[in-house]
């Protein structure tokens, strides 16, 4: 019997590890209602998989981000509390929402990221506070039982302080020229989907 | 077969098997067309050359005109086109779309043939006034019953990234042999412009 060459073994290594493990596939995910892991990690995933709450919230740090950290600092703690406040209303009251709502703060943030706009820190506060509330509003009146519906959004304002931290203070150390246009241009695309969904909002047929 | 060969040869072996699987969960119930919605609105202003020439020429000419124009062009044009779409959905008649389209490959061809300067207001005006015809065709034709959000978010990605070719291209303008490349690249536009339009009257 020859002896084997190390490429070979190695080889046949690789593809008894590979056999084993597929011979233990993990489950299919056609149908995935919830992580598994508790409503806290539901609200953050739903989060995180919802573009109508994580582009605004983006456009919103980002701009922040655009005019200074003290924005960004700002923005990072009156967006999330304004967003469980909003959603804890949502909860107690039900009442839906309109999708409308969405599309006017795409437009509104992604136009104010594109232009550059030069707002004060207190309309930027007004801003994060309109947008926290609304968005939660909206999330909380869609969620089930009250009490894992309040872990959910506690999941959700968590995630909301993070993106808003991570979006603001990537911006705000943004230096070339270039990189402070392509987050105009992101802002013009955002805004430019927010006509569009007013377009499908009230499309005729 | 060489030994350096035979490496290459079993790693290829080993990263298609380690891809295959790796699979991913299957989509088989996507949410309102979430999955559907995206690449569908990807894929919509990619799908027609006549767009794919006037998105890129948009970029060629920006990449010309130089700062601000380089950005200002793609900031301004995706918002126009969203605007234009909007009236479409909306079921806002627009006299003229396919002529406006043919029209525009046929201007911002020439524009970037003979590398026209103008002011930076009337350049603005000029891709701005087109955009709401390819705007408004897109949003005449959209499908029923697709993710709204979704879909207009890769519609929208797609646009700028057609820009982000032409400007990519543009940025040859900075060579001598660039730059008669480019007034090369807008006359082929502009005769593909001409064809467009011979195609709405045929």
């Amino acid at each position: 019997m020859s002896k084997r060459t190390p490429i070979r073994s190695r080889l046949l290594l690789f593809l008894a590890v590979l056999l084993l493990l597929a011979m233990f596939p993990p489950h299919a995910e056609a149908h995935l209602n919830s992580t598994g892991l508790g409503p806290v990690y539901d609200g953050l995933l739903h989060f995180l998989l919802s573009p109508e709450d994580l582009l605004p919230v983006l456009a919103l740090a980002r701009r922040a981000g655009q005019r200074g950290a003290d924005y960004g600092r700002r923005a990072m703690f009156v967006l999330p509390i304004a967003w469980f406040l909003g959603g804890l209303a949502g909860l107690v009251t039900k009442a839906s929402g309109s999708a409308a709502l969405t599309c006017i703060s795409f437009l509104l943030l992604g136009g104010l990221l594109a232009a550059n706009a030069r707002i004060s820190l207190r309309a930027t506060t007004i801003l994060a506070l309109l947008v926290g509330l609304i968005h939660g509003y909206l999330n909380g009146s869609g969620m089930g039982q009250p009490a894992t519906g309040a872990l959910a959004l506690l999941g959700l304002v968590f995630a909301v302080f993070v993106l808003v931290a991570i979006a603001a203070a990537f911006v705000v150390q943004l230096r070339q020229p270039w990189t402070r246009i392509a987050v105009r241009v992101v802002g013009s695309w955002i805004a430019a989907s927010g006509l569009l969904m007013l377009g499908w909002a009230t499309r005729k047929g | 077969m060489s030994r350096s060969r035979s490496h290459i040869h079993i790693r290829s072996i080993a990263l298609l098997l380690a891809v295959m699987f790796w699979s991913q969960s299957a989509l088989a119930h996507p949410v309102k067309g979430q999955a559907v919605g995206f690449l569908t609105g990807f894929l919509h202003p990619i799908s027609g050359l006549d767009h794919v020439l006037a998105m890129v020429a948009v970029g060629l000419w920006g990449a010309q005109l130089g700062a601000p124009a380089i950005w200002l062009l793609p900031v301004a044009f995706p918002i126009v086109m969203a605007f234009g779409g909007m009236l479409g959905l909306m079921g806002v008649p627009l006299p003229g779309t396919e002529i406006g389209i043919a029209a525009s490959a046929i201007m911002l061809g020439a524009l970037v043939m003979f590398e026209i300067r103008p002011p930076l207001i009337v350049a603005g005006l000029v891709v701005s006034f087109f955009a709401i015809f390819h705007g408004h065709a897109h949003g005449s034709e959209l499908p029923p019953g697709q993710d709204a959000l979704l879909f207009s978010i890769g519609f929208v990605i797609a646009t700028g990234c057609l820009h982000a070719v032409g400007i990519s291209i543009g940025l040859i303008h900075k060579w001598p042999w660039g730059q008669r490349a480019l007034r090369m690249a807008g006359a082929s536009v502009a005769i593909a412009g001409l064809f467009f339009m011979w195609k709405v009257f045929a």
